[in-house]
């Protein structure tokens, strides 16, 4: 085992499948003789030549569009999305095209193509560099919406996303690239060493599409996240005292619904949170399908914590931000329901 | 075009000097840790923007990019409430909900710099086409980079003008990269220039270090859209002398030192001095007595900022709607 930050976990991921799958491409801006702006791809180019690591013009819509056609004849593309804010100019070829082309073409073809794109806030972006879109592209039928929180699932998910044959939307939640972020800005930065999800095998393993981790269980509250804000709540369960269940969804679409029934069968109570915006957000589907299944069984209301309905703003990042404090509040209301 | 008087030089010399030094003490504050998030900077650049906004009222309207502090202070932008804006503080020009990447301001004509690359081309053009609708004679210039000619919104927005004939100017700023891509890496052609015949409109290629030159060509294309000519593509060489994003920005080399030193011997700010003491139309005590005039502009506006207010946390969730 190896120690690796998101970062390394992610070109470790990008290299063992292009090193087993002569398919196996990345394509975006400045991701090859740079090495991505982030560092994902790293030492690729060199490795891999200039056909398999292109760096792109700055045209979203035409990167994700020449992956469709990559991928129809058999490549398995990793199209980079250097921030997920950037992904909306591609937005037409990922919902009319890519999503639906094996449902277009009555199952004959698709475009097993990977888009990766580094998400979320906390790094004081403002409103084109730290949005968290994945609502967005779960309402989207024929993709799958993944969101890592840590190194260790970050390679096996997108390992197993370069191989899955359906189109993903794989975003990386950058806060967490070099370290875990516990929500206090004031606090120094920590790295993935000493984390135990920061200890990655350097060989290839995967973990499946579609499975949620229980980060810590408990029996008073069932906290569902993802991406930075399982940090964010596994810190505000520790400092709270509540004996919550922290589950990391890891995949959003296709839902782990029986994970989540499971640990509402225990605790009767449900908070969830996201970075995201709260309106029509990724909870709002969560909060739906908890209620179809755990209606019999609930004890309080489910609460939401969630950015505001804003843009993300310049100044107040951290009041958007669902921090530590909004999360034990929110624990607690259910808790006194 | 307004003949170049000494006025006129004088003020584009000005123009330039305030961009300097707002960038420089921008990146220095950053440095320092007390500006937020990414900053783009002008430095090199500062040419351009005052060639073309010479030309311009506060009516004649502008789309910047993420590159865009240099756009406003030519356009009128006062440098307090620039510097509160990078700050995040309440007096800044959006209230500090926007910053660097998104600072706007609709009095002097400046309907934003933007964080999405391409996104301010075709609003340019839509501006125009106001323009044009309403009987006017005023302009929208759309300032773009090299690197930003190749997203479809610069074609569309190309198209659109060429074909009602509105009213702009594109100005490509070519820096020779987007981002850390050199230009021969993202396209197959040296001049963006050259993309104008495509649509149907001129295309000019112009030294962007060179203020006279770029004033000069901006003023053609500027009244060939008042007269209802139509648009002109309008490309002035130039180069960043910092990074990217930030004065050193990620550290990692991409171009070569000897390269940022032949450009940094065609500095904007150094030709144009020089073409000015050699016409004696400035001594060089009038150079240091400007640049001193200007410091305490730029100090008295960062103390501006600094003890400006944060916005108040009422007021978060104003300003997504009408009400
Ligand atoms: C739609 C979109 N894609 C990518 C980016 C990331 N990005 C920001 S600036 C930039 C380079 C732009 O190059 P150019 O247009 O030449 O402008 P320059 O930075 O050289 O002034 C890139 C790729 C972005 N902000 N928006
Ligand atoms: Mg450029």
């Amino acid at each position: 085992m190896a120690t690796m930050s998101m970062v390394q976990a992610i070109n470790s991921a990008l290299d063992i499948t292009m090193e087993r799958d002569q398919n196996v491409l990345c394509l975006g801006e400045d991701v090859g003789y740079f090495g991505g702006v982030f560092r994902c791809t790293a030492g690729l180019q060199e490795k891999y030549g200039q056909h398999r690591v292109l760096d792109t013009p700055i045209a979203e819509a035409g990167i994700i569009a020449a992956a469709i056609g990559m991928g129809v004849n058999g490549l398995r593309p990793v199209a980079e999305i250097q921030f997920a804010d950037y992904i909306y100019p591609a937005f037409d070829q990922i919902v009319s095209e890519l999503a639906r082309l094996r449902y277009r073409s009555g199952g004959e073809f698709f475009a097993p193509v990977t888009v990766r794109a580094p998400c979320g806030g906390g790094i004081r972006g403002g409103q084109t560099h730290s949005q968290s879109p994945e609502g967005i592209f779960t309402h989207v039928c024929g993709l799958k919406v993944i969101m890592p929180s840590n190194p260790y699932d970050a390679k096996g998910l997108l390992i197993s996303s370069i191989e899955d044959d359906d189109p993903i939307i794989f975003f990386e939640p950058k806060r967490c690239y070099n370290g875990p972020f516990y929500g206090d800005p004031h606090q120094q930065a920590v790295s993935w060493a000493g984390h135990p999800k920061g200890e990655v095998p350097e060989v290839y393993y995967t973990i499946p599409i579609g499975e949620a981790a229980i980060v810590r269980p408990g029996s008073e509250v069932t906290v569902l996240t993802y991406g930075t804000m399982v940090h964010v709540a596994e810190a505000a369960i520790e400092k709270s005292g509540i004996d919550a269940e922290l589950i990391d969804l890891r995949t959003l679409l296709p839902l782990d619904i029986d994970a989540i029934v499971e640990s509402l069968q225990k605790t009767h109570r449900c908070v969830v949170i996201h970075e995201a915006t709260r309106t029509s957000g990724y909870g709002a589907e969560l909060i739906a399908d908890i209620q179809e299944e755990c209606f019999w069984f609930l004890e309080a209301p489910i609460v939401r914590v969630t950015g505001w309905d804003t843009p993300y703003p310049h100044a107040f990042e951290w009041h958007y931000f669902p921090g530590q404090e909004r999360i034990i509040e929110a624990m607690k209301s259910t808790l006194e329901t | 075009m307004k003949e170049l008087t000494n006025e006129i030089l004088n003020n584009l010399y000005v123009c330039m000097v305030r961009i300097r030094l707002f960038e420089e003490n921008a990146g220095k504050l950053q440095e320092n840790g007390k500006i937020p998030g990414a900053l783009h900077m002008y430095v090199g650049e500062e040419a351009i923007a005052a060639g073309v906004m010479a030309h311009l009222s506060d009516q004649d309207q502008i789309t910047s990019t993420h590159r865009g502090h240099g756009h406003l202070l030519a356009k009128g932008g006062e440098m307090d409430k620039m510097y509160a804006e990078l700050f995040g503080k309440v007096t800044g020009y959006n209230k500090g909900k926007g910053g660097s990447m998104h600072i706007s301001n609709l009095e002097v004509g400046m309907l934003g710099a933007n964080g999405i690359v391409g996104a301010g081309l075709p609003i340019a053009v839509g501006a125009a086409f106001s323009n044009k609708f309403r009987k006017t004679d005023r302009v929208a210039i759309a300032f773009f980079g090299d690197g930003a000619s190749n997203e479809g919104a610069f074609h569309e927005a190309a198209n659109l003008a060429a074909v009602l004939k509105l009213p702009v100017v594109f100005v490509c700023e070519n820096n020779g990269y987007g981002e850390f891509t050199p230009q021969a890496q993202h396209q197959a052609i040296t001049d963006v220039a050259d993309r104008a015949a495509g649509y149907g409109m001129p295309g000019v290629v112009v030294d962007g270090m060179e203020v006279i030159a770029v004033y000069e060509a901006a003023g053609e294309a500027i009244d060939r859209a008042r007269k209802g000519e139509g648009p002109t593509l309008l490309e002035c060489k130039t180069y960043r002398f910092y990074d990217h994003s930030g004065v050193r920005g990620m550290g990692f080399n991409y171009r070569t030192e000897a390269e940022v030193e032949r450009w940094k011997k065609r500095d904007p700010l150094d030709l144009f001095k020089q073409h000015l003491l050699d016409q004696e139309l400035m001594t060089e005590a009038d150079a240091a007595a400007l640049a001193d005039s200007i410091r305490q502009e730029v100090e008295a506006a960062i103390e501006f900022a600094e003890n400006s207010p944060d916005p108040d946390l009422s007021t978060l969730l104003e300003d997504v709607y009408t009400n």
